[in-house]
């Protein structure tokens, strides 16, 4: 009997663990070789080659790096304050991998009769969804997560204790909390389009509306959310946190080893996200137009075929965020605020306007 | 059970954060800690079905209004706080405010034994849908004002914080010499 009750309390623990490990790990080695393809890809834009020594095609190099980044010496400024000098990375890398417990990774897939295991364990499931936590405001549960994320450099700056990292980290905390208002705004028309912030209601949305895609109705939207995305997670043109020529390496210059790790990662972490929210709030998410005509929604095969298309969208917004870095130059930072402020923000507030009015109308 | 065991962590370390807000001697710390009670307290309205509150909570008090504080600290440079002598008095007042919280605390307690929900009805209320819905009929007027309250420190910051052209500072001063 009590046997019984332990189990009962167990048994959702461990698959929610072993949904959040295969999600983590999942999304962890695709970073790890987003920043592989970026040294190819960036290697390729310069003419050059790029790594190619450790592995063929240097496809081990995300290891190396790794293990180099473990066995490296520990060291902390000897003004630094200490305590919030080790918090900094770990705020960031952790509200940074946060959020991948609400990405719709794929369509619900109906599975087999569970009703084999023991104590009624299996009872009344019919459907494994490709999500962890699916809950009501998945939206503002991703937003939230990132403007905590804003901590980690912040304070990353102010413990070092050093000038070049208080420079840093205010740049991006003032960049970053200047660009969440048009972020958000620029979001809110395809909320009020779809009627909900959950994430999977918002694909279920596009998979009723008639152009398919929200991007169609919401470019404007789409562009403004880009756009801040970019400024968000500090990268080019927008990477004044560590404009090497006037701060050395920003907020971070004065980390090493596997803290500077963590910061490394939480930065493609959040390129992640971002590509995962622009796929799934403007470009469908998992949803491939026509696919339910091929395979029956819910069986196996639709659910691979939807999931390689969900990641073939967030490759390509990887690859737009290394194309970007290759091609385009800094803003000076006065621009970046003006930009932000006096251009993006008035844009996405006036794509909200006129959204609502055409959702009032019934035009979209 | 794992709900229970849940809340007292969560409660544990919002109550943990707080005295440590309280009595730690470094301002920074002590707006860190109050990050730690907004989050701990986000996490207790998640288990009490409120997932909207939970992360506005996160959003507006963590991610936006303790930004502003912590960068007013680092940027001032705070020293560690001397204990201040002369706020003595503040000691009575904290109390019956504590006092009046507690009072307020024990009345919901008896208002809600007195009309008790369904379980159904309470994990509805938490909904966006629901919430909006109150926010925007039952609740309008306070929305209202509120709104306008917004607005009002909004323009009073830019009043305040606007910079005067050369030329009209110049007619100033040239008026103010004059």
């Amino acid at each position: 009997m009590l046997m019984e009750e332990i189990i009962k309390a167990i048994f959702p623990l461990i698959v929610y663990f072993t949904a959040v490990f295969l999600a983590f790990n999942g999304v962890l080695i695709i970073v790890a070789y987003t920043v592989l393809a970026e040294r190819k890809i960036l290697g390729w834009i310069q003419g050059r080659i790029g790594p190619n020594r450790v592995g063929p095609w240097g496809l081990l190099q995300p290891f190396a790096d790794l293990l180099k980044f473990i066995f490296k010496e520990e060291i902390a400024p000897d003004k630094s304050t200490k305590f919030v000098y080790f918090l900094a990375p770990l705020v960031a890398l952790i509200c940074a991998l946060m959020p991948i417990i609400v990405y719709p990774f794929g369509p619900p897939i109906k599975t087999i009769d569970w009703s084999f295991l023991p104590y009624g364990l299996g009872d009344g499931i019919k459907q494994l969804p490709l999500v962890i936590a699916d809950f009501d405001v998945a939206l503002l549960y991703v937003l939230s997560i990132t403007s905590v994320g804003v901590y980690g450099i912040a304070l990353a700056g102010w413990a070092s204790n050093s000038k070049y990292s208080l420079m840093g980290g205010l740049r991006s905390s003032a960049q970053m909390i200047s660009y969440e208002l048009a972020m958000g705004a620029s979001i809110l028309g395809v909320v009020m389009m779809a009627g909900s912030l959950s994430l999977t209601k918002i694909i279920e949305a596009q998979t009723r509306y008639p152009t398919r895609w929200f991007i169609i109705p919401q470019f404007i939207g789409f562009i403004v959310f880009l756009t801040a995305a970019f400024a968000e997670t500090n990268r080019v043109p927008f990477d004044l946190p560590e404009a090497e020529t006037e701060l050395v390496a920003g907020f971070h210059t004065e980390y090493s080893a596997l803290k500077f790790a963590l910061f490394f990662m939480a930065e493609y972490v959040n390129m992640f996200t971002v590509s995962v929210m622009c796929s799934t709030l403007f470009l469908g998410g998992w949803y491939v137009p026509g696919l339910s005509r091929i395979f029956e929604y819910g069986s196996i095969p639709y659910a691979v075929v939807s999931h390689i298309a969900f990641l073939l969208k967030i490759f390509f917004f990887l690859f737009l965020y290394i194309w970007v870095r290759g091609t385009l130059p800094r803003f000076r930072f006065d621009q970046l605020m003006s930009f932000g402020w006096k251009f993006l923000l008035p844009v996405a507030i006036g794509n909200l306007v006129f959204t609502t009015i055409m959702v009032y109308l019934g035009i979209f | 059970m794992i709900t229970t065991a849940l809340f007292f962590l969560f409660a544990g370390f919002a109550i943990a954060c707080a005295v440590l807000m309280v009595y730690h001697k470094n301002p920074l710390y002590s707006a860190i800690a109050l990050i730690g009670v907004f989050i701990a307290l986000a996490c207790i309205y998640m288990l009490l079905a409120a997932p909207f509150i939970a992360a506005v909570q996160v959003l507006v008090y963590a991610g936006a209004i303790m930004v502003l504080v912590i960068f007013v600290i680092m940027l001032l440079n705070l020293e560690e706080d001397r204990p201040l002598t002369r706020l003595r008095h503040l000691y009575l007042i904290g109390s019956i405010l504590g006092l009046v919280l507690l009072v307020q605390t024990l009345f919901i307690f008896y208002a809600v034994k007195k009309s008790p929900q369904s379980a159904q009805e309470q994990a509805d209320a938490g909904l966006t849908i629901n919430i909006g819905r109150a926010m925007f009929t039952e609740y309008l007027l306070p929305v209202e004002i509120a709104g306008v309250l917004l607005l009002m420190a909004i323009v009073g910051a830019m009043v305040l914080s606007r910079r005067l052209k050369e030329t009209r500072l110049e007619i100033i001063q040239k008026e103010k010499r004059q």
